[in-house]
C-alpha cells in the first residue's frame, strides 16, 4: 500500500485517469450499443439490504448504498428489460490490498435472462475492455500472464472446487465459519490464476439474493468471477419470490445480531416489487480491481489515488 | 487481556495455545460475501520457524506475558552464559540454546536486549555489531586489498568467519552480529 502524500504523483496520475477514462467510455459503449439503458439510482439509502457481513456506512439518518441492487431490480420491475450503472458503492470496515471502504461497482441487469446469460454479457464486456486498454486479450499482471479471452474461460462448481481442494461439500454440509477459512486458506489459492475462472453453483446458504437452482435446491444461481486470484464479479440469476426473500432479510439480520452487528431495516418498497421482477440475470462487478490488473498495478491505492482517512 | 483481529498488524506480539507468536506479515481478505478475515504470517518466538494463520475478525487473540529487559553479558560458566540487570544488578543465566551463535559475538559487558516470555528468556538481540579480535587465520598477503576473496578465519569464542586476504592474526574487526559475517578492519578498541 502506498502512503498517504500531500501531492499527486503527476505521471502517475495522468495515467491512471486516462486509463479510467478509457474503461468507462468503452464500457459505456459496449452497453450502449447492446440496448441497455444506463440508469442513476440513489446513494443514500433508507435500508440497504441486509447481508450477513456487509457493514454500511451510516449517513443522516439511513445509510450510502453498499450496492444499487435493489434499487435497479425495482426498475426490473417497473419493466425496464436492461440496465447498467458504473459509481460508487461504500462498505464499512473493508480495507486491504484489494478493499476500499468506498470502490466502484458496476452492475447490470436484464430480464428475461438467468445467471448464464449474464456470464455471456461477462465474456464479451471483459474481452472489449482488455483490447480497449491494453490491445490484446493476452497480456501480463505484475509480470504473470492472464487473458480475457472469452475461449479461455473456465466454469468449475462450488462443489467441485471444495472437494478437490478442501475435501469437503459444503452444499451438503454447509458451516459458515468452515468455509470462509477453507475458501481463502484452501481454495482460492489453488484456482488457476492466468486464465479467468468462474465459481458457480453456491451452496443454498450463499445464495443471498439470488434464486435457488431449478433442478437443484441445496445450490443456488449465484457464480463469481476470479481472475489472477483476485475476485471480480458476482452474478445471479434474480430471487422474485417475496416471502423467500423476506426469510433471508430476517436470517442475514438474525445472523449480524448473532456476531454483535447492528441489524438492518428491511426495504419494504422493494419486497412488495420483487413479485414483479422478470425472470432475471444481474451481477455486480468491481470496476476498481479490473482497473488495477488492466493497468498492471499492484494494488487499489494505485489506481485511488486518494487514500481514505 | 486479548486482541481482537482489528489490532492485528505487523511486529504485533500475539499468543496461541502458549506459545508467543510475531506477526511478520498480514493481509486483510473478504471473500465474497464473506466475513473478513485476516491472512497473517506469524513466527514462533521460541522455534523461529513461520507459519500461516487466518484470523476471522470476530476472533480473541490471546497477548503473550512479554517483557524486554536490557542485561550486560557479564561471564560464561560451560553452557550458561550470566547477565546482570543494569537496574535491579541482579543476576540473570541463559542457557546456550537461547542464545543460538549470538554467544560466539558476546563481549564482557555488552549491552543485549533479551525478551522474556512468562519470566522464561527467549531470545536474545545483541547490538548490530561487534568488534572482536582475529585469534586464528593464513598469514595475509601484504599488498592484497580485495574484499572479495574471503579466507577462513577465527575469533576468540571460536566462530569461524571468512576475512579478506589481507587480515592477519591479532587484527581487529567488525562483525554484524544479525548475519556473522565480517563488516570491516577496524583499530583495537
Amino acid at each position: 500500500m502506498s502512503s498517504a502524500s500531500s501531492s499527486l504523483d503527476p505521471a502517475a496520475t495522468a495515467r491512471t485517469a486516462g486509463l479510467r477514462a478509457r474503461l468507462m467510455g468503452s464500457m459505456r459503449r459496449f452497453f450502449d450499443a447492446r440496448g441497455f439503458l444506463e440508469v442513476s439510482t440513489p446513494v443514500w439509502l433508507p435500508a440497504n439490504a441486509p447481508e450477513d457481513n456487509i457493514d454500511a456506512v451510516p449517513a443522516a439518518g439511513g445509510w450510502l448504498r453498499t450496492s444499487p441492487e435493489l434499487a435497479m431490480k425495482r426498475l426490473l420491475a417497473a419493466g425496464l428489460p436492461a440496465i447498467y450503472q458504473a459509481g460508487p458503492c461504500f462498505r464499512a470496515g473493508e480495507r486491504g490490498r484489494i478493499h476500499r471502504p468506498e470502490f466502484t461497482l458496476l452492475e447490470w441487469y436484464r430480464a428475461p435472462a438467468t445467471s448464464a446469460d449474464i456470464l455471456d454479457d461477462a465474456k464479451a464486456l471483459l474481452a472489449d475492455l482488455a483490447l480497449a486498454l491494453r490491445g490484446t486479450l493476452d497480456f501480463e499482471w505484475l509480470g504473470a500472464p492472464a487473458t480475457l479471452d472469452p475461449a479461455r474461460w473456465e466454469r468449475i462448481s462450488v462443489s467441485d472446487a471444495f472437494l478437490q481442494h478442501a475435501g469437503w461439500d459444503p452444499a451438503l454440509t454447509f458451516d459458515p465459519d468452515h468455509f470462509d477459512l477453507d475458501l481463502v486458506n484452501l481454495v482460492e489459492p489453488a484456482l488457476p490464476h492466468d486464465h479467468p475462472v468462474v465459481l458457480h453453483s453456491y451452496p443454498a446458504p450463499l445464495a443471498a439474493l439470488a434464486r435457488r437452482l431449478p433442478d437443484d435446491p441445496l445450490r443456488a444461481d449465484r457464480w463469481e468471477l476470479y481472475l489472477g486470484g483476485v475476485e471480480l464479479a458476482n452474478a445471479y440469476g434474480e430471487l422474485t419470490d417475496p416471502a423467500e426473500q423476506r426469510l433471508r432479510f430476517r436470517a442475514s439480520n438474525a445472523a449480524r445480531a448473532a456476531r454483535g452487528a447492528e441489524e438492518y431495516p428491511l426495504d419494504e418498497a422493494f419486497l412488495a416489487d420483487v413479485g414483479h421482477i422478470p425472470t432475471a440475470g444481474g451481477i455486480a462487478l468491481g470496476l476498481d480491481r479490473l482497473l488495477m490488473i488492466l493497468a498492471d498495478a499492484p494494488d487499489l491505492d494505485a489506481v485511488l489515488p486518494f487514500p481514505p482517512p | 487481556m486479548a486482541y481482537t483481529a482489528s489490532d492485528l498488524r505487523k511486529g504485533l506480539k500475539i499468543e496461541i495455545d502458549g506459545i508467543p507468536y510475531e506477526v511478520t506479515e498480514f493481509q486483510f481478505v473478504k471473500p465474497g460475501k464473506g466475513q473478513a478475515m485476516y491472512k497473517c504470517r506469524i513466527k514462533n518466538m521460541l522455534a523461529g520457524n513461520t507459519m500461516e494463520k487466518t484470523f476471522r475478525a470476530v476472533d480473541k487473540i490471546d497477548t503473550p506475558n512479554i517483557e524486554s529487559r536490557t542485561l550486560s553479558f557479564s561471564y560464561q560458566e560451560g553452557e550458561k552464559y550470566v547477565f546482570m540487570d543494569n537496574k535491579t544488578y541482579d543476576q540473570v543465566e541463559l542457557h546456550e540454546n537461547v542464545l543460538g551463535d549470538q554467544k560466539y559475538f558476546l563481549i564482557e559487558d555488552l549491552e543485549c536486549e533479551v525478551l522474556f516470555h512468562n519470566g522464561r528468556a527467549v531470545s536474545v538481540t545483541l547490538p548490530a555489531f561487534v568488534v572482536k579480535e582475529i585469534t586464528e587465520t593464513e598469514p595475509g598477503a601484504r599488498g592484497d586489498t580485495a574484499t572479495n576473496v574471503l579466507k577462513p578465519a577465527k575469533i576468540d569464542s571460536g566462530y569461524e568467519i571468512g576475512v579478506p586476504i589481507f587480515i592477519n592474526q591479532g587484527d581487529w574487526i567488525r562483525i554484524d552480529t544479525r548475519t556473522g559475517k565480517y563488516v570491516e578492519r577496524v583499530k583495537q578498541p
